[in-house]
């Protein structure tokens, strides 16, 4: 057979187009490989070619949803592949969140066989595992180890265009699915589940047959009865910290949250705060706070619609967070909250 | 509690459960490329809606979205 026909999607940061200041491109088609499509295509070499690279914006993709699909579907129909890859987007959340959603489309609706990367704590991952005819191979959450990546993205691609039927996760090396497939064992449940047990209780190695999957699903906390009577907090994940930075927030993969006071004053001045963080365009947060901090808006409904906000504030950086860390910070940040008597949190995004 | 989030949907299928529709993710909380009164109008409608969020009920991850933010 021929060589298998490859598109393959990227984001702006990838394609060269720059970075967070050009999040918002949109679809950008060309019939060729660029970027690390051009590393797929050495690692494919004669077995594989890479018919387009699709490349657009992260935050065009994960804000106009429904109009990237249809753009980015309408131009996989023009090229005909037989596999389509993304990524991979390691440690990056919308550009997995991008990855995985494209990929499902793709899969669903064109019926052709999806591949992306990304680090296992990626949110995308937890989204978009299970997604019919969709594999995520895992990555580290360093761009810098796409070059061992590619590889492994080029031959399970061959495979997935060559017809070859895709084995269980650990053998074939993409991050479980969820899926379940019927196989004949050769010795009967009872007797594998006696065996496990004996080599648990000798200390010995065993591969469980059904590993426990730890999703921690929260309840929602009941309505505030007396939101008039209530003390409200603000979280904010901007990396928002004096100027100075005085307690050395690093841009990526936070290891701290810090409680700072709000300016007596009662204004969030320019000069007085900056931003650390590394996952979005903290220029217009520099220029005015109060679009990642609403303290402005807070104010006025303050004595109104609720009783007080507290004076003070939490602020992470919240950019490659591992699980650990953000469960560890939230456990630590709802304890605090008790001890100030807080009623409410606002937790404000970026 | 309830998140501001200019991703609404990633924060409710990861099960935030009370998720107010922010502006842009640079910008959750208002639009600078307006003029500063308006700016300043539709965060007050994005803060307004966080506080009736927190006002409701719900059972399931819930998306509350602002009037401006449509």
């Amino acid at each position: 057979m021929g060589p298998v026909k490859i598109v393959h999607y990227i984001n702006q940061f990838f394609g060269g187009i720059g970075g967070e200041e050009k999040a918002d491109v949109e679809l950008l088609v060309h019939a060729k490989p660029v970027g690390p499509a051009i590393g797929l295509q050495k690692a494919l070499g004669e077995r594989g070619e890479v018919v387009a690279t699709l490349v657009c914006g992260d935050n065009y993709v994960n804000l106009n949803m429904e109009t990237a699909r249809a753009q980015i579907i309408e131009a996989v129909v023009r090229f005909q592949p037989q596999v389509f890859v993304a990524g991979p987007a390691f440690n990056a959340g919308r550009y997995g969140f991008a990855c995985g959603e494209i990929c499902k489309a793709v899969a669903e609706q064109l019926g052709i066989p999806a591949v992306t990367g990304m680090y296992p704590e990626n949110p995308g991952v937890a989204v978009y595992k299970s997604a019919p005819k969709v594999w995520i191979l895992p990555t580290s959450d360093l761009a810098g180890s796409m070059v061992k990546v590619l590889p492994k993205l080029a031959a399970f691609a061959l495979k997935l265009g060559q017809g070859m039927p895709i084995g269980q996760a650990a053998e074939e090396g993409y991050i479980p699915t969820g899926r379940r497939q019927l196989e004949h064992a050769a010795t009967p449940g009872a007797e594998r589940a006696i065996d496990m047990l004996l080599a648990k209780l000798h200390g010995e190695p065993f591969v469980t047959e059904i590993p426990a999957e730890r999703l921690e699903k929260v309840p929602a906390p009941p309505a505030l009865s007396k939101l008039q009577e209530a003390r409200l907090v603000v979280i904010t994940t901007s990396g928002m910290v004096p100027r100075g930075n005085p307690d050395e927030f690093k841009m990526f993969n936070a290891t701290q949250w810090r409680k700072y006071s709000l300016p007596e004053h009662g204004v969030l001045r320019p000069e007085e705060w900056e931003f650390i963080h590394g996952g979005f365009n903290t220029a217009f947060a520099q220029a005015n706070p109060n679009v990642v901090f609403p303290l402005d808006a807070l104010r006025q409904f303050a004595g109104q619609r609720f009783k007080e906000l507290y004076s003070e504030f939490y602020s992470i950086t919240g950019v490659g967070t591992s699980l650990t860390m953000a469960q560890r910070a939230g456990e630590q940040i709802a304890a605090s909250m008790h001890d100030d008597q807080v009623d409410a949190a606002l937790l404000v995004a970026t | 509690m309830v998140l501001i989030s200019a991703m609404p949907q990633l924060a409710q299928q990861v099960g935030a459960s009370r998720v107010v529709a922010g502006r842009k993710i640079p910008h959750p909380c208002g639009d600078p490329t307006l003029p500063p009164e308006l700016d300043f109008k539709v965060r007050g409608e994005i803060v307004g809606m966080a506080l009736k969020a927190l006002e409701e009920n719900v059972t399931d991850p819930k998306i509350f979205v602002p009037i401006s933010t449509n």
